[in-house]
């Protein structure tokens, strides 16, 4: 178990520099101009500015020093100084944010983050659920539905039901307003007597005690964590299901059944601890449909975290940041596929054999 | 519908068992065993079959849409909509047309008795004809779901062969590149690449569809491999070594044609998927430009009517209906064919 965890891990970096390759390939698309966003906050108008720049940043460099550049920063002959990195944490400047992308990854992921926290517990908790009732009621007509159901969820753009889902539940019935706080709440969280222990809205107004600030966070949530979960609850549902179905035909279940238990024990007990097991497997995948997910999502319902700044980055071919952005994800990413390996690893043994 | 169980319940084959060998043979003598599985599979499944029919409708509107909606010949291009005034507000259904009028469709009078020709499906802001972007939007779907299924099989096909087939050290490089564009998030990916690729083709459809066959190979790379890996040892590969063949020509004669049957099913099902991506790709800002005949540019009018949304649903239900409808056409295909392929369900006939 620890020689696989160890050798799991010791791939992490060399994924992490595939990683970072690809962004750098990326990046050579961009004209020495653009890719000048790295290091200054805006492009000179006149020539000289512009070809000075390229200069001293070696913008124009092969790319194999351009690219040590990018992973460790510029440092000034002169004076010593070094700029940008990678490594260092410096992504360059978001010029559709008008700041450093470091800094508004900062301020914009707490929302994200809580967001897609919140999402995970219908996504994973109603989705099996889901899954096994659709397996003990196989081809009944309750199956059908439930396969019906999700599969047109999983047919839907996430933008078309999310605009539909804001065109009932906020424009006709105005129960769920976008946004992120009310105008009223947003008041009371910057002020100075509201301690921002985690940045999350709703965790923070539970541990100061606001549960009118908790409360108006949630609102702003059920549309957004609706949209995400509805399309990527297939996924799920299918895994489950097909993962029940087949533990279900075990012999070991005829026996639990054959010694006279009841059939719900049979089922919870028995069935559905093995049952979940591959479900594991889809947390990858899982994660990449938060990700992504969240991109739309964030637009449409006008939530200021990192989805709605990528796409204002990318509408506005800010192709810097774009990239920093992606190479964030790509790093959760990765580090998301170890945890679920791990975990896999931990909980069935026969993986750690290969 | 049923995605990955047997389904004993339901009969495959109808008829007498006399009548189905015979009609079997027939079918298998023109087209093989496995295809003729596939065949009949496709047809026997009822969900399958409205999987069939919305995807034939979208192809015979497709085809018709010149006689469906005539473009405006003064445009030039009859991907461009032609749009009815410049106002912003969006305009509901049956609304007549006022300028620039395209030429009524031959059936339009006869079906409906009237003269003017109207927007049938209302106009988005900027007086964008939704009906017309529809239909022609989609020949732009289809496009763009059969190129990039297309150019993404052939690039996993080739690397995915070439990586088994030869093994060794080629097999590894080409593994890890795989992982590596499987460590981003996939339309995350292909938004940032689209992002770069605009400035480099312009607005249009070729910077997403690029950017989504670049990070669109890799899981048809990966089922070939395994499967090559698996077909590579058995008794008909090693025959027709013994006997002389060279490498490329047991690769493309007897492996890949009993491998390739995962990355059909892979394949049906991604066509929805890949234009999903890449109307949200358009919906961001990244794709196609304002006024092309795409579904996902017509719904992202739809952002700046948040507000006034009650009373201009059209502007998103219609070309939400169409992407609904394309996406679980090809969706209903592809589980009826996974269901089809499943080993456990040949062992369930």
């Amino acid at each position: 178990m620890t020689a696989y965890i160890i050798r799991r891990l010791l791939q992490l970096p060399l994924t992490m520099l595939g990683v970072t390759l690809l962004i750098f390939a990326m990046l050579q698309l961009l004209t020495p101009v653009e890719r000048s966003a790295l290091y200054v906050p805006s492009i000179p108008h006149n020539e000289g500015a512009i070809d000075a720049i390229i200069a001293k940043y070696g913008l124009d460099d092969p790319f194999y020093i351009q690219y040590w550049r990018w992973l460790v920063g510029h440092k000034d002959r002169n004076t010593g100084e070094v700029e940008g990195g990678v490594l260092r944490g410096d992504l360059g400047f978001s010029r559709s944010g008008r700041q450093d992308v470091i800094d508004m990854i900062a301020q914009r992921l707490p929302a994200t983050v809580e967001m897609a926290l919140w999402s995970a517990f219908p996504i994973i908790g109603i989705g099996i659920w889901l899954g096994v009732i659709s397996a003990i009621n196989h081809n009944k007509p309750i199956d059908q539905i439930i396969r019906v159901f999700t599969t047109i969820g999983w047919s839907f753009p996430t933008f078309v039901f999310g605009l539909l889902v804001l065109l009932v539940f906020y424009t006709k019935l105005g129960w769920f307003p976008p946004g992120r706080l009310s105008d009223s709440i947003n008041v009371v969280v910057t002020s100075p007597d509201f301690h921002r222990y985690t940045q999350l809205n709703t965790v923070d107004g539970l541990l100061n005690g606001r549960m009118d600030v908790f409360w108006d966070a949630l609102r702003h949530l059920v549309l957004p964590i609706l949209t995400l979960s509805y399309v990527v609850w297939a996924r799920i549902l299918r895994v489950t299901r097909s993962s029940m179905l087949e533990t279900l035909r075990q012999d070991y279940l005829r026996t639990a059944r054959a010694k006279g238990l009841s059939e719900k024990i049979v089922v919870y007990r028995h069935a559905f601890r093995n049952a979940l097991l591959p479900v594991i497997t889809i947390g990858g995948s899982m994660v990449v449909g938060l990700l992504d997910g969240t991109v739309v999502t964030e637009v449409i319902f006008n939530y200021p975290g990192m989805g709605s700044a990528t796409a204002r980055a990318a509408s506005s071919l800010d192709a810097t940041a774009v990239l920093a952005f992606v190479l964030f994800g790509g790093m959760v990413l990765t580090v998301a596929n170890l945890i679920v390996d791990i975990l896999y690893a931990m909980v069935d043994p026969r993986i750690r054999l290969t | 519908m049923n995605k990955t169980v047997p389904n004993e319940n339901k009969p495959q084959f109808k008829g007498t068992p006399g009548a189905n060998l015979r009609e079997l043979g027939k079918l298998e003598a023109t087209i093989g065993p496995e295809w003729a599985r596939l065949v009949r599979g496709v047809f026997t499944n009822p969900l399958s079959i409205v999987g069939l029919i919305l995807v034939s409708s979208f192809i015979l509107i497709a085809t018709f849409a010149p006689v469906l909606a005539p473009p405006l010949d003064a445009l030039g291009d009859p991907y461009l909509i032609p749009r009815d005034g410049y106002s912003p507000e969006p305009k509901p259904p049956g609304t007549v047309w006022q300028r620039d009028i395209p030429p009524i469709p031959f059936w339009y009078t006869a079906v409906t008795g009237n003269e003017q020709w109207v927007h049938l499906l209302g106009t988005t802001s900027g007086q964008f004809d939704i009906y017309y972007g529809i239909v022609w939007g989609t020949r732009t779907a289809l496009f763009v779901g059969v190129f990039i299924t297309a150019v993404t099989v052939v690039i996993g096909l080739f690397v995915g062969a070439v990586s088994a087939y030869y093994g060794g050290w080629l097999d590894d490089l080409l593994m890890r590149i795989t992982e590596i564009f499987m460590a981003f998030p996939f339309l995350l990916a292909a938004l940032t690449l689209s992002a770069i690729l605009v400035p480099l083709f312009g607005r249009g459809i070729w910077p997403a569809t690029i950017a989504l066959v670049c990070f669109g190979w890799m899981t048809y790379a990966r089922v070939l491999r395994a499967e090559i890996l698996s077909a590579k040892e058995r008794d008909y590969a090693l025959a027709a070594r013994v006997l002389g063949a060279k490498d490329s020509r047991i690769l493309a004669r007897h492996i890949v044609p009993n491998a390739i049957y995962p990355i059909l099913v892979l394949a049906s099902m991604r066509v929805g998927d890949y234009v999903l991506s890449f109307a949200a790709l358009s919906f961001l800002g990244v794709g196609t430009d304002i006024g092309y005949a795409d579904w996902g540019q017509i719904v992202s009018f739809a952002r700046d009517w948040i507000l006034s949304l009650d009373i201009h649903w059209y502007i998103i239900v219609y070309p939400g209906i169409a992407l609904l409808l394309f996406g679980l056409g090809w969706n209903l295909i592809g589980d009826a064919l996974r269901d089809i392929l499943d080993p456990r369900l040949r062992k369930g006939n």
